[in-house]
């Protein structure tokens, strides 16, 4: 029994749909990907699916209030809502600049959350 | 430290996004000494500031960033340059001899003179008014945009049960956002029978937190007196109208607005500019020229851009053409106009030149598969699916330019004539 499987390719904003001929919970085929990397994503998508995160952490002295951040891997799917989560409790002190770890290792996935932009402290009003 | 404003500019760019940070990097490379780039926000960076999700720099970075990562990096090769950016500090005019009003935060009012201007003002987000939805006018309806600077800049949430009338991507970024913060999104409601946003973001925004997209659907009637507390829902006809005898009711405490972006002119119409009523912005020549010489626009006060690359690629090129004329060389004008034909909404610039290669970018009226697209009898490409939402950039080089000289150049799509 051949399953046919359809995706969209998240790779890049083209958005590629992609079959995938599944055999006994193998990937037998891909096909539909206009670039090398659309076929590495079906088969991670099939065998464990992993999304990037972007969310802010709090940074009350900083010039805004929150920072954003994101982690420089795709953490597993389900696991995002534990990673946004780990993110919200978390608070750090301005100034922070672009590319600073936040935190290594949110919620236990292996990976690592970095700082997307620089954040100088709030000025003194005078 | 600020460094002290002059009296005069080569080149001075309104707007400190994206296009305005690349025309300002144009016209440095090209050559133009004094480059001032006025700003109304604390920072610039324009839009991308509050853009937490990546998506944006794979052409120019040849990687995924997110907004804020993007608009730094370009901030700080401005920066090394000599580029004076001005902050706080919001443009109240441009008079046609390019003498510019300025009220500044730091400085109070002030008058600079350019050699030439670089319009890079943006756009800004329909609201209510523009739809003009039957119902009460309570708190809790805004733009999706609105909401995303909330969010992801103060911090705050504009309520807990959303519903977004509109999916574009805005809309579809924004319904991700709010439930990885917690809040419900009851359903993203579409009035035409497509989505506008990329699959992409239907997939990883509305599908993995399965959230109901609902297409040619619109908002009826807004509910509540002080707070919104639930929506009428209705399905609507080929003519667009709500069929209100189908209609639901939806609860919910905020209702979000991603229903289009209108290119922020002001200044080109006191100016007099000479706009094009598809795109919402001014009309341009080859070298991204307005009407009036020596004002040029990029970004999306020109046309709005769903790619941010796109916006970069543009403004570059404004800026090292407002260089050149800032320092008094002129390319000859352009002697090919182009016109938008069969299926085709809109076309930036609307005139070519055949001395160089040209980038030519559309967009179509609706959703058309395995088509042609012509331009003249010289030019055809075939494309397996065209969008409204997302641009078509083309390039034409000379060899099939220079037989148009003087010519109305004709853009259509034909639909289904690939064999
Ligand atoms: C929510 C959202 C999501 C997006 N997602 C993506 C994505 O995933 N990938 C991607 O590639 N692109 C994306 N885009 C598109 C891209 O970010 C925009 O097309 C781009 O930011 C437009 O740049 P701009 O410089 O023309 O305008 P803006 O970024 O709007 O900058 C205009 C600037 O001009 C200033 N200004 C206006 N008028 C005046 C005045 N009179 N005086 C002084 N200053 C003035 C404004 O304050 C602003 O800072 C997204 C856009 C939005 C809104
Ligand atoms: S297959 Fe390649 S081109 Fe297509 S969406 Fe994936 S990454 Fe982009």
């Amino acid at each position: 029994m051949v399953e046919k499987i359809n995706l969209t390719c998240l790779g890049c904003p083209m958005g590629c749909p992609l079959q995938l001929s599944i055999v006994d919970g193998e990937i037998r085929e891909v096909t539909g990907y206009e670039c090398k990397r659309g076929e590495a994503y079906a088969k991670q998508e099939y065998t464990d699916p992993r999304r990037m995160v972007s969310t802010t952490v709090s940074c009350p002295t900083g010039l805004w209030p929150r920072l954003p951040v994101k982690t420089v891997d795709p953490v597993p799917k389900d696991r995002v809502p534990a990673v946004v989560q780990t993110l919200h409790t978390l608070e750090v002190k301005a100034p922070i600049r672009m590319g600073q770890i936040i935190l290594e290792n949110v919620a236990g996935t292996g990976v690592t959350v970095i700082a997307t932009r620089s954040l100088p402290e709030m000025p003194e009003a005078d | 430290m600020k460094s002290p404003l002059q009296k005069t500019y080569d080149v001075v760019v309104v707007g400190g996004g994206p296009a305005g940070l690349a025309a300002a990097l144009g016209a440095g490379e090209a050559g133009a000494e004094d480059i001032l780039i006025v700003d109304r926000e604390t920072e610039a960076g324009g839009i991308l500031n509050q853009c937490i999700h990546s998506g944006f720099g794979l052409h120019h970075f040849k990687e995924e960033l997110t907004g804020p990562e993007y608009a730094e990096r370009f901030i700080q090769s401005v920066l090394s340059r000599q580029v004076t950016i001005l902050t706080d500090s919001y443009v109240m005019n441009i008079a046609p001899d390019l003498h510019i009003e300025v009220i500044s935060g730091d400085y109070g009012h002030l008058e600079v003179q350019a050699k030439s201007v670089v319009l890079a003002m943006g756009c800004r987000e329909r609201t209510r008014g523009a739809i003009r939805t039957p119902g009460f006018r309570p708190a809790g309806v805004m733009t999706a945009g609105l909401a995303q600077k909330m969010v992801n800049m103060k911090g705050l949430l504009p309520g807990r049960r959303i519903a977004i009338l509109g999916s574009g991507d805005i809309g579809l970024i924004m319904a991700r956002r709010l439930m990885l913060e917690g809040c419900e999104v009851v359903g993203v409601y579409e009035l035409m029978p497509f989505s506008n946003g990329l699959t992409r973001n239907l997939v990883q925004c509305l599908d993995d937190f399965a959230i109901p997209l609902r297409l040619s659907t619109t908002v009826a009637f807004i509910h509540g007196r002080d707070r919104v507390q639930r929506l009428t829902m209705a399905p609507v006809d080929d003519q667009l109208m709500p069929i209100l005898n189908q209609s639901w009711q939806v609860a919910c405490d905020t209702l979000l607005l991603s229903i289009g972006l209108i290119p922020e002119n002001e200044l080109s119409t006191r100016l007099r500019l000479k706009m094009d009523p598809a795109t919402g912005g001014p009309q341009v020549t080859s070298t991204l020229e307005t009407s009036l010489p020596g004002v040029f626009a990029c970004g999306n006060v020109l046309h709005v851009h769903d790619l941010v690359d796109f916006v970069t690629e543009e403004a570059l090129r404004a800026g090292r053409f407002a260089a050149e004329v800032a320092q008094g060389r002129r390319r000859p004008g352009d002697n090919i106009s182009l016109q938008t034909g069969e299926n085709i909404a809109s076309c930036v610039p609307h005139s070519l030149s055949p001395d160089r290669e040209q980038v030519v970018y559309l967009r179509v009226k609706r959703p058309l598969k395995d088509c042609v697209l012509t331009i003249g009898d010289r030019y055809e490409k075939v494309f397996r699916m065209l969008i409204p939402s997302e641009m078509i950039r083309l390039t034409l080089g000379p060899e099939i330019l220079d037989r148009y000289f003087g010519e109305h150049l004709k853009i259509e799509v034909h639909p289904g004539e690939v064999a």
